[in-house]
């Protein structure tokens, strides 16, 4: 009989050696880098392009992301009809996003369909024509999706809290309105076209089991076209926090549950801090055994998930704590998380708790270098906040060798009440 | 082609394994035969309520989550209607903590009542976060009711009412246990970086001991054919209007079922289908327009489902909608519209293969509808639709006999 009452031997996970595998680089005749992780198994690639067109270079609210979207909604020779129905035609999908820095144009395919679908994306980045009508119809879709956001207690606390912290002339802390979509003329949006993508600054990632060919493919279809000629220059946006700390709003009288949002700012990957912190961050609440979720879910059952975590920002960025909480027990939760920060200020952590969180985050690195996309979106992360591979392994010796002392200090400095604003929103 | 090798334990329990060398992970996959069908009409909710306790604790074992988050490992866990699937992954060194972890849960749980009356909670805010703080969050609790009179479908996974989940007890919990999870009810399928013969050393240590248990019966009631088209109107503080319809279908595993969900792509696979591209942009009536099934094991709703512009009548829109039908099935589809979406299958399926987890969830469902082989040769059964299949169908599916309409308005419209 096996005595299940003792676990089996493990290798501990800090004992794991993480590579990080390198890209292949190449530049286009243009000067457009593209990095390449060339693994996988199956016929299959993604790329991305890259543009410096996100909101933070944007003339009016939402011009960037509806430039970007609009990418897909007509060129001088093709509907956007006929644009779907070509990519969907050979199975592919091409999407496209836009944040706060960058705006991408992203494929997906069957690699054997490639030389049909670049020539498209070509045509999308440097003849894109915004008519009217469509337009008009994507302003109207996004109204109306904007008018169900507006009654989930989440989407509106999500919005406000970010204004709080960065203030709303920040590209991080815009708000959304219908009247700014109204406002959006074709106009705007070529010029945003123009200037970011037509004359942008582009960085293609391209990841799966790459074609033999693929550096002619990409150098065929955009080595040619006039990007990275002109300097781009990020906008000056300035910090306006609010000055109020503590915020309670009823949104829908109807509302049977809270979202609860608790922010403060927070520096950038470049700090000394930063991995340290995110050490930290796992422990208080960025796991499912964190001490937010350990005792406001699994203690209280306050919640369906409680989570912390720093936000993915490049210029800036902000430590938030979020979830949605039973309306009567909000202010409870508040209370409990603030409970969490001064024992994490008061109490050194000890050597089991940490050793736990060392493993699971070791863990979760190695099953995130699954595959060529995972492994190229760590690098897209490393290279657009511009760092190197150094960051990837300081930040496993940081997993590996932060104490309990300097995880205090980092608590004293950083998880102190008075500096996070509070929102409850209803 | 995805390579697998299958054998079963004398208790019964099925063990599938799939190697990957280029990974350095692991993934443990258990799919347990009972999801919300399988509820007692008046205890509903109960197989989901009970995957949270699953994590609550195992007769050996105080605690799941820790000894894996130790050994470098993350889990989670899904209920539908049909199944209920636990998947963990970690290094593939450390394999043998999650043979453990899992059939700790299978031999018996801890059973305890501080755990009960926390998920309690927690489910009663995952109830009220995804389907009463939402607007037309209520909409499947109220269409199921109407699609389904007879079969268990007609709930949700997450429960008919909070109040079943709230009044549960321990020994709902115990009873539910005994019948369902045994090890003749569950499948392991074990991905990633291991050997065939490791595994069968593994099973045979940590689940081989555990009792064999009873085989759980399925006599489901079956759902009458509909024979009349069914409306509800409902009124809600929600700020647009909106319609869903749904039609019955096949079962999982008839091979109209590849049909259908094949139709299900033509209409609203993305920018270029029919749905989108008609009452979204050409005829503007509405600001999104989907149609979809969900891949149920019995036989399943397609729906269609759409917010109509501000202005927009609803009988406007529904006719639209059926305008559309109308026009599938006087005139099927071309051959490169067919070919198109038969693309789409090949891709989906290549990219869902891109990592264990999924392999792994893709080759236990398989194996729990009765042929884990499915995985390889699935595409096929896609590929064998033709447009006169298409055209049939259509009219088949698309009858206002078997249709359930359901007109959601907007109190502020």
């Amino acid at each position: 009989m096996i005595n299940r009452t003792i676990a089996p031997e493990i290798k501990d996970a800090t004992e794991f050696n993480l590579q990080l595998k390198p890209y292949e680089k190449f530049t286009l005749d243009n000067g457009v880098e593209v990095y390449a992780i060339n693994a996988g198994a199956q016929d299959v690639l993604q790329l991305e392009m890259v543009f410096y067109a996100g909101n933070s270079y944007e003339s009016a609210n939402a011009v960037a992301a509806v430039t970007n979207h609009m990418l897909k909604n007509g060129t001088s020779t093709k509907t956007a009809f006929q644009i779907n129905e070509h990519f969907e035609y050979y199975g592919s999908h091409c999407n496209r996003n836009c944040s706060n820095e960058v705006a991408s144009l992203s494929l997906h395919t069957l690699n054997k369909h490639l030389n049909v679908l670049l020539p498209v994306m070509r045509e999308m980045i440097s003849d894109s024509v915004f008519p009217e009508d469509e337009l008009a119809t994507y302003k109207q879709i996004c109204k109306q999706k904007l008018s169900v956001s507006l009654q989930k207690c989440d989407f509106v606390a999500n919005r406000l809290i970010d204004a709080y912290v960065f203030g709303e002339a920040h590209p991080y802390g815009k708000v959304i309105t219908a009247a700014d979509y109204d406002a959006i003329t074709t106009d705007q949006l070529k010029q945003h076209f123009n200037k970011y993508y037509l004359n942008g600054k582009c960085i293609i990632f391209v990841a799966g089991l790459l074609p033999k060919d693929i550096f002619q493919q990409l150098n065929k279809n955009f080595g040619s076209l006039s990007l990275n000629k002109q300097q781009i220059i990020l906008p000056p946006h300035g910090i306006l926090p609010a000055k109020e700390k503590k915020y309670r709003i009823q949104n829908d009288a109807n509302g049977v549950q809270g979202a609860i949002r608790m922010a403060r700012p927070f520096p950038t990957r470049h700090h000394p801090d930063y991995m340290k912190t995110m050490v930290l961050n796992a422990l208080f609440g960025g796991f499912f055994g964190s001490r937010l979720m350990s005792n406001i879910r699994e203690e209280k059952g306050y919640t369906y998930g409680i989570h912390s975590y720093i936000q993915n920002h490049i210029q800036d960025s902000a430590w938030l704590i979020s979830t949605e909480a039973g309306k009567d027990v909000c202010e409870a939760t508040v209370e409990e998380v603030y409970k969490e920060m001064k024992l994490l200020r008061e109490e050194l952590i000890d050597e089991e708790e940490l050793s736990l969180v060392r493993n699971y985050l070791i863990g979760s690195i190695l099953g995130d270098l699954d595959g060529p996309f995972h492994i190229i979106g760590r690098w897209k992360n490393i290279i657009l906040n511009d760092l190197d591979e150094k960051y990837f392994y300081d930040s496993v010796t940081a997993i590996k060798t932060v104490s309990a002392e300097e995880l205090q200090a980092l608590s004293e400095k950083y998880l102190r009440a008075e500096d996070f604003y509070e929102l409850i929103v209803i | 082609m995805i390579q697998y090798e299958k054998f079963t334990l004398a208790n019964g329990l099925r063990v599938l394994v799939h190697e990957d060398k280029s990974t350095p992970m692991a993934v443990i996959d258990v799919i347990y035969d009972v999801g919300a069908r399988d509820e007692n009409p008046n205890k509903t909710g109960f197989a989901h309520l009970f995957e949270h306790l699953m994590f609550g604790g195992s007769v050996n074992v105080p605690v799941y989550d820790e000894p894996l988050q130790i050994a470098g490992g993350e889990n989670n866990a899904y209920t539908s209607n049909d199944l209920t699937n636990y998947y963990c992954q970690l290094p593939a060194e450390n394999i043998e903590t999650a043979f453990w972890l899992e059939s700790d849960r299978m031999l018996s749980l801890a059973f305890s009542e501080k755990s009960l009356e926390v998920q309690r909670k927690v489910v009663s805010e995952e109830f009220k976060e995804h389907y009463i703080n939402k607007p037309y969050g209520d909409v499947w609790h109220k269409m199921r009711k109407l699609a389904y009179t007879k079969h268990p479908y007609k709930w949700m996974t997450i429960g008919e009412e909070l109040s079943h989940v709230e009044n549960a007890t321990l020994q709902d919990v115990k009873d539910f246990f005994l019948e369902h999870y045994t090890p003749s009810n569950a499948i392991l399928v074990v991905a990633g970086n291991v050997t065939i013969a490791e595994v069968k050393m593994l099973a045979e240590k940590w689940f081989a001991p555990i009792p064999a248990g009873n085989k759980y019966k399925r006599d489901l009631p079956q759902e009458p054919k509909q024979t009349e088209a069914r409306k509800l109107e409902v009124r809600a503080n929600v700020p647009l209007d909106a319609i869903y319809k749904c039609w019955h279908i096949y079962p999982r595993l008839d091979q109209r079922y590849y049909v259908v969900d094949l139709i299900t792509e033509i209409l609203s696979g993305g920018g270029s289908s029919r749905l989108f591209q008609s009452l979204v942009k050409e005829k503007k009536l509405f600001s999104n327009v989907e149609c979809y099934h969900v891949g149920s094991t019995d036989a399943g709703l397609l729906t269609i489902e759409g917010k109509l512009l501000k202005g927009v009548s609803m009988a406007d829109a529904d006719a639209a909608i059926n305008e559309e039908l109308k026009k599938l099935q006087a005139e099927g589809v071309s051959a490169k519209e067919l070919e198109k979406v038969k693309n789409k299958t090949e891709s989906t399926m290549a990219f869902n293969d891109m990592s264990i987890t999924e392999r792994a969830d893709s080759l236990a469902v398989y194996e729990l509808l009765g042929d884990a082989n499915l995985i390889n040769t699935e595409l096929g059964k896609y590929q064998a639709v033709t447009t006169t299949d298409i055209i049939t169908e259509s009219r088949i599916v698309f009858d206002e006999k078997n249709c359930s309409t359901l007109y959601y308005y907007s109190n502020n419209a």
